[in-house]
């Protein structure tokens, strides 16, 4: 039965009901809470999307009573909020925060989150949605996790309950199995969030709507029209302080095997047959799954790695990686990867997907290029039509996003000249409106029990099986010296090793 | 922010066009990161003694602007077009893109109103819907420009009489889409009590309200003539008139398949429009009453055994500014339910014989 049959009022309405909830963040100190969570609850509140009943419970290890919780979050709010906080709303979301206490393996902190949330409900009158959102370090996890289902907090009678469970979701293919084990001992999958934030962001939900609400794109986007793709996530930045975590991680754990691959699965899905959550994420497993991952004996061939070196940013002499704070010198983490994949299906068999990352590059851009093949004859050449390229369809997901389509034009002039021209849409002036952050809808999603942004169990494991081969074969090589890019430059020569021939990468 | 200006006195509507374009080509080159936002025209006539009251009402409306926007003022006597462009943008930073944002303010006299699409159909931007907003009335205006008008802004809370109003928003609803400024101050309130229905185990007491009572701005009878409207139409009850020794007390009732629903609209003391609040009450005992409070609502729900719960529900007041700026935005949307709820509210409210 539809929401509208159900509920007659919330027909016509743009933000559909959320029923009252109680949100438990575990991490509730930590720089995700402070600098995402906490911010986008104060515009949810303020915006008047939280549910009429919303009661806030954070959990973290830090000994401090409810008032300095407060606090925290109150400057969070002033500090990171992307509208200017309204006192007496603030002081409405702020008015009945708890805070507890606790190590995650402390059984007492379960029983004190337990008797939290029945006194809520108490106050309330009945029972409240329950969200635990785990912004804790990954290992965590399953800690807080089991902890929550021995205090039997998992439970669904009379109320819903469900877990948002932040990214890294595991560390490599047999940790995220792990994991999934462990979370789904205690919960279904159907309380499960696992949280992408890029799945959140407008330009990323645009790409269904540009592909699947106009039939001008979709009769070319197959291997008969389509030469290749590149998908680029690149940042200008290095590690900023986050040394501990990617040293760990890499560029291919961070961004490769969840955001980018992602992307590429909503570039490529067959249509869904509905914009609901299943429907949605088995077409998005369907083609992950015939991503072939690479065979031990081709990863050298099919994805670079490299890191960068001392160079210049913005006109400013910047340190290499391995000399960051926090960094080892002889550090082998790869800041830079780029790899080379394949489709194995009727739509997308031979076409090569491109996708490289990497941090302190020349520009921060996060784009998709399709590239498509040029025309079988042109007719101009001997008009001094030199310019001409193929076809090029860009969806940019920051900054400026948007979608921009190259086509060729006629010069002005007496003779057939043809040079590329640009067709572009750009958010920014097409709905001068500010989107909404990727939490705030997440947020919202998750309380509303809508899973469609966000990574099933079989998802999850699909995206790690693609990496998995890459991450093995890169560990197991201890000798070989990592390649070094200067910074502020477009990368290292070696970027093109996985590139077929008569390819390029994009400026960036 | 910078600005680029052109002005003319006793100019033409093709000079106009022409500075715009000029303008646009001169920025653009200058900077080719500088493009013009395409999203919406907004055509607004008004009486020339109020040009700058309701220029202060759209610089107030926050992110949600219409991209070009057309201010025609209008004076009696007045027999040339006199016409002021500006072009707002801010210089994007490396690698950004600049938005530029057009005004064009346009004096012209009552002897215009009458063929006022063939001044504004040359300035107005081409693909893009056209909104039309005549806080003043000039009917005359309104039907010149119906044939080039997407939407209309309106506000049936403008009349001294919510059925005047109501009745109006009608007449043009079935030429044009309306976006009611009265609706739109519903929406927080249609929100919650979308909201409050919506758990499965409350939700068949939607199909048991006894009673309905609307508390609002002396000036904002339509606006709760029409939540009680959506509140009918939603529920399909049948609606009967209501009587009251003023439209600051209304009273009737409105039949639902198997029971009557009390319907009372009741002016209250406020300064901003709208509503002050919401009650509704099923015959058992239950009933949930929503008045505005500082920093959102304040909620009041009575069990069936008599038990009282009092609570706050979050959110920022809008304000009449960010209530023009959700009209502008509303432009590039569709609400299905407010045709359906006029139609109600113009029976609860029906036009004096």
């Amino acid at each position: 039965m539809s929401v509208t049959a159900e509920n007659p009022l919330v027909e016509g309405l743009e933000r559909l009901p959320v029923h009252p909830t109680v949100l438990v963040i575990f991490g509730a100190t930590g720089d995700l809470a402070r600098r995402k969570l906490l911010p986008a609850l104060y515009n949810l509140a303020h915006q008047g999307a939280l549910p009429e009943r919303f009661e806030l419970v954070g959990v973290s290890r830090r000994e401090q009573p409810n008032d300095d919780y407060r606090a925290i979050v109150r400057e969070a709010v002033e500090r990171f909020s992307r509208t200017r906080p309204d006192p007496a709303v603030l002081d409405g979301l702020l008015e009945d925060v708890r805070y507890i206490s606790g190590t995650f393996a402390d059984d007492s902190v379960y029983t004190e989150v337990g008797r939290t949330l029945d006194e809520l409900d108490e106050k309330a009158g009945y029972p409240l949605s329950r969200v635990f959102y785990l912004s804790t370090a990954p290992e965590f996890f399953p800690v807080i996790v089991g902890e929550l289902g021995t205090a039997g907090l998992n439970v669904t009678e009379g109320r819903e309950t469900r877990v948002v469970i932040e990214k890294p979701f595991g560390y490599d293919l047999a940790s995220a199995r792990k994991l999934n084990a462990d979370v789904l001992s205690v919960f279904d999958e159907s309380q499960v969030f696992r949280i992408d934030h890029y799945l959140g962001k407008e330009t990323v939900q645009n790409m269904m709507a540009f592909r699947f609400a106009n039939v001008l794109f979709e009769p070319v986007w197959n291997r008969n029209y389509v030469d290749h793709v590149q998908i680029t996530a690149a940042e200008d930045i290095g590690v900023e302080g986050r040394a501990g975590y990617y040293e760990g991680a890499g560029a291919l754990r961070d961004l490769v095997q969840n955001h980018m691959l992602q992307l590429l699965a909503l570039l490529t899905m067959e249509p869904p047959t509905a914009f609901e959550a299943n429907r949605l994420r088995d077409e998005k497993l369907k083609v992950l799954e015939a991503i072939v991952p690479p065979a031990p004996e081709n990863v050298s061939t099919m994805a670079v790695r490299s890191q960068y070196g001392p160079g210049v940013q913005g006109g400013v002499p910047v340190p290499g990686y391995r000399e960051e704070p926090g960094v080892a010198p002889d550090s082998r983490t790869e800041t830079y990867a780029a790899l080379r994949l394949q489709i194995s299906n009727w739509r997308w068999a031979g076409v090569p997907f491109y996708l490289r990352t990497g941090k302190r590059l020349a520009r921060k851009v996060t784009e998709i290029a399709v590239q498509l093949k040029p025309v079988p004859h042109l007719a101009f050449q001997s008009q001094g039509s030199v310019g001409v390229q193929p076809n090029l369809v860009v969806l940019t997901v920051q900054p400026d996003e948007g979608v921009s389509i190259s086509l060729e034009a006629k010069i002005p002039g007496p003779r057939m000249r043809i040079r590329p021209v640009n067709m572009e849409f750009h958010y920014g002036t097409t709905f001068v409106s500010q989107s909404p952050e990727a939490y705030e809808r997440l947020i919202l999603d998750a309380m509303r029990g809508d899973a469609t942004l966000f990574t099933r169990n079989d998802e999850i494991e699909a995206l790690w099986g693609i990496v998995d081969p890459i991450l093995t074969a890169w560990k197991q090589d201890t000798t070989s010296e990592i390649p070094q890019y200067p910074s502020g430059s477009q990368g290292p020569p070696d970027g093109s090793a996985v590139l077929e021939p008569g390819h390029s990468w994009r400026r960036l | 922010m910078s600005e680029d200006v052109w002005s003319e006195r006793n100019t033409t509507p093709d000079a106009i066009d022409e500075a715009l374009r000029e303008m646009l080509r001169e920025r653009h080159a200058a900077n080719n990161a500088l493009v013009p936002a395409r999203v919406l025209n907004l055509v607004v006539v008004v009486d020339r003694s109020w040009k700058g009251e309701i220029a202060n009402r759209l610089d107030r409306v926050g992110r949600y602007h219409a991209s070009r926007t057309v201010l025609c003022a209008v004076e009696p006597g007045r027999t040339t077009i006199d016409a002021r462009v500006v072009m707002t943008y801010q210089e994007p930073a490396a690698d950004g893109l600049g938005v530029i944002l057009e005004q064009v303010e346009i004096d012209i006299g009552e002897v215009h109103l009458r063929n006022l699409d063939s001044v504004i159909d040359p300035i107005r931007a081409a693909e893009i819907p056209t909104m039309i907003w005549c806080p003043h009335g000039h009917a005359e205006a309104i039907d010149a420009l119906l044939p080039l008008t997407d939407v209309i802004l309106l506000d049936s809370d403008e009349e001294p009489e919510a059925a005047d109003g109501l009745a109006r928003a009608a007449e043009l609803l079935a030429s044009v889409y309306v976006v009611d400024l009265a609706w739109l101050r519903t929406t927080p309130w249609r929100e919650r009590l979308a909201a409050t229905f919506d758990p499965p185990e409350r939700s068949q007491l939607l199909w048991q309200i006894g009673q309905v009572a609307a508390r609002h701005q002396a000036s904002s009878s339509a606006s709760a003539a029409l939540l009680a409207g959506w509140l009918a139409s939603r529920l399909h009850w049948q609606v009967t008139p209501l009587s009251g020794v003023s439209s600051c007390e209304l009273r009737g009732i409105a039949h639902a398949a198997d029971r009557d629903v009390e319907v009372l609209l009741d002016c209250s003391d406020q300064v901003v429009p709208g509503l002050t609040g919401v009650t509704v009450a099923v015959p058992g005992g239950w009933s949930l009453s929503l008045d505005r409070a500082a920093g959102g609502l304040c909620a009041r729900r009575r069990s069936e055994d008599g038990t009282e719960s009092v609570w706050k529900i979050m959110g920022a007041s809008r304000g009449e500014g960010g209530i023009l700026g959700e009209g502008v935005r509303q432009a590039l949307l569709r609400d299905p339910t407010y045709g359906p709820a006029l139609s109600s509210a113009r029976m609860f409210c029906p036009a004096a014989a």
